[in-house]
């Protein structure tokens, strides 16, 4: 993992644009008053919600996109309860106050034969990463992006204009149908990749990270797991690993070789 | 400026915020935040003889102003929080209180006898409620002789300030207070978490693995408040306050109540700046109000 981490900070964001992609997904982009600090690949963010009884806690989203020249960051958010929706209902304008950059984030690769794997919401960290690795490691990006149907997909285009990208749909409205690990790119002899990162739902991880081994290619994956605090102080977002028991998840991770956890795949 | 100087037992503090255990690791994960030297002082993440691993996850559930937490305290044991993270944390200007824990009266001592060595570390905090243990923890603070027990074994092997943070779930929280105090408790805390639990009806499964876990936050602040008032007033020691507290107005809540410091905990969550955020208000309350020492509203409720 990248050991050149920012110090972590509160900010109150201006929202400059809340784009509605589809019924499940939408994307803020957010404006800092200053200089945005370095931001990695797989870092995340704390958002708060309110003061509302039942949005108490900020709720952790990974960072999507960030433009330095125009110090704003993009996040990538799901509908998937109170909060997330309330956040669907900002309006341009508004403050949002968000602790950031969280975690730790995604590792070079050993080579440049990468595969970058999302699924649904856990597109967001592949967009950054793929962005980041073209830039910063001379790498391009191949993306597998898996989705239920084709009116989830979210912003081809972004992820086209980085690298190949390849789709998976549950239905068979886009791209090949089935799941992502049934698709040929990672079914060919020449599908050994030197690694595969990855983020989505953790059974899609699971599979990932079985179809990898089989690979012999490394695999980090990355979690999303329920937290309270994001900075390591309120234990409740840990995972099993094999060589330290129970970690925390905001500041170990999100981001982990696959072969450190205890997954029975 | 007034001056905020209180005590909590033996030992003076500079100001009355401190952070609640479990709530603030041990301080360096908010370095980034605050400064941490300028606090009144840090319990740090409890600690056994022993490493714990905890409970599976999930360990969390939020609830209407609140969170449920199911850690299940853990640490790595003693001998590492002496040899790794006392070092590192002695550079803070403020003082470090471990909170000491145990399965057996033993483990209490063994911890406590050991953190009595560290020069740095001017107190402890004796744990009997956490609800997140099998064994010890709240069962020592649920069961009036079993609280007098641990406390008086404790007291015996660790001289310097002892306090004891006790439960909220028990019927009389005043008569633990009183026996506590008889049995050598420099200063009481309270309270800890209330035991509670959340269900999915969608799942028809319980949301912590655990089943039952402590509940904490503004959803606790009324009764927190209800059990410092009633025992600051029938105790002779400082009482340390905690339960909810989210800004300076509910601590200063809590110095009405006969608290004579507090504690900030799940706000740390919500805001990793908060706790500066309530030093400074305290301030301002009783520059505001024509208050020259914090021990001027220590009490002071109106009735």
């Amino acid at each position: 993992m990248n050991n050149i981490k920012a110090k972590k900070r509160v900010e109150d964001f201006t929202i400059i644009e809340n784009k509605r992609l589809n019924k499940e997904f939408f994307i803020l982009k957010l404006k800092s008053a200053g200089e945005l600090p370095v931001i990695l690949p797989g870092q995340f963010a704390e958002v708060r919600i309110d003061d509302n009884p039942t949005t108490f806690l900020r709720r952790p989203i990974s960072i999507y996109n960030v433009d330095y020249s125009g110090n704003t960051i993009e996040l990538l958010i799901k509908i998937a309860g109170d909060g997330t929706k309330k956040l669907s209902e900002l309006k341009d304008g508004g403050i949002l106050n968000i602790v950031y950059p969280l975690g730790n984030s995604f590792s070079k690769p050993a080579g440049t034969k990468v595969l970058l794997i999302g699924g649904g919401t856990g597109v967001a960290p592949m967009l950054i990463l793929g962005k980041y690795m073209k830039a910063n490691w001379g790498i391009e990006p191949l993306f597998l992006l898996g989705y239920r149907s084709d009116k989830l997909i979210i912003e081809k285009e972004r992820f086209e204009a980085l690298g190949k990208v390849y789709i998976t749909t549950e239905d068979g409205s886009d791209g090949y149908k089935g799941f992502v690990t049934q698709h040929p790119i990672l079914n060919e002899p020449e599908s050994n990749f030197d690694i595969i990162y990855t983020c989505g739902p953790e059974i899609m991880m699971k599979a990932i990270a079985k179809k990898a081994k089989e690979l012999n290619s490394a695999c980090e994956v990355s979690l999303e797991n329920l937290m309270g605090c994001g900075i390591g102080a309120c234990l409740c977002c840990i995972v099993d690993t094999k060589d330290k028991g129970n970690v925390n998840t905001c500041t170990e991770g999100p981001v982990f070789n696959s072969e450190r956890l205890k997954w029975q795949i | 400026m007034a001056n905020l100087k209180t005590n909590i037992g033996k030992l003076e503090i500079k100001n009355p915020v401190m952070t609640a255990s479990g709530t603030f690791g041990f301080g360096t994960e908010y370095e980034d935040f605050i400064d941490i030297s300028r606090l009144g002082g840090i319990l740090v993440k409890g600690i056994t003889g022993a490493e714990r691993q905890g409970n599976p996850y999930p360990r969390m559930a939020e609830t209407p102003s609140g969170m449920l937490n199911a850690v299940g305290l853990q640490n790595k044991g003693i001998d590492y929080f002496v040899e790794h993270i006392y070092p590192e944390i002695s550079k803070f200007d403020t003082e470090i209180i471990v909170n000491v824990n145990g399965g057996t009266i033993e483990e209490y001592i063994d911890v406590a006898s050991k953190v009595e060595k560290l020069n740095k570390i001017k107190a402890i905090e004796l744990n009997i409620s956490c609800p997140n243990v099998k064994q010890g923890g709240m069962v020592f603070g649920t069961h009036c002789p079993s609280a007098v027990a641990v406390t008086q074994a404790v007291r015996n092997a660790y001289s310097k300030t002892l306090m004891v943070k006790l439960s909220p779930n028990v019927t009389n929280i005043v008569d633990f207070a009183l026996a506590v105090e008889e049995a050598g408790a420099d200063s009481i805390s309270l309270i800890n978490t209330l035991l509670g639990m959340a269900i999915d009806a969608k799942t028809r499964k319980p949301l912590l693995s655990t089943i039952t876990g402590g509940l904490s936050g503004p959803a606790v602040k009324p009764v927190a408040l209800r059990m410092v008032w009633q025992v600051a007033k029938s105790v002779k020691i400082p009482v340390i306050g905690m339960g909810g507290i989210m800004n300076a107005t509910d601590a200063i809540e809590f110095f009405l109540a006969g608290a004579s410091a507090i504690q900030v905990g799940t706000a740390n969550f919500i805001n990793p700046a908060v706790t500066i955020e309530i030093l400074e208000g305290i301030n301002e309350y009783l520059d505001n109000n024509g208050f020259s020492c914090l021990s001027e509203i220590v009490g002071a409720l109106d009735i």
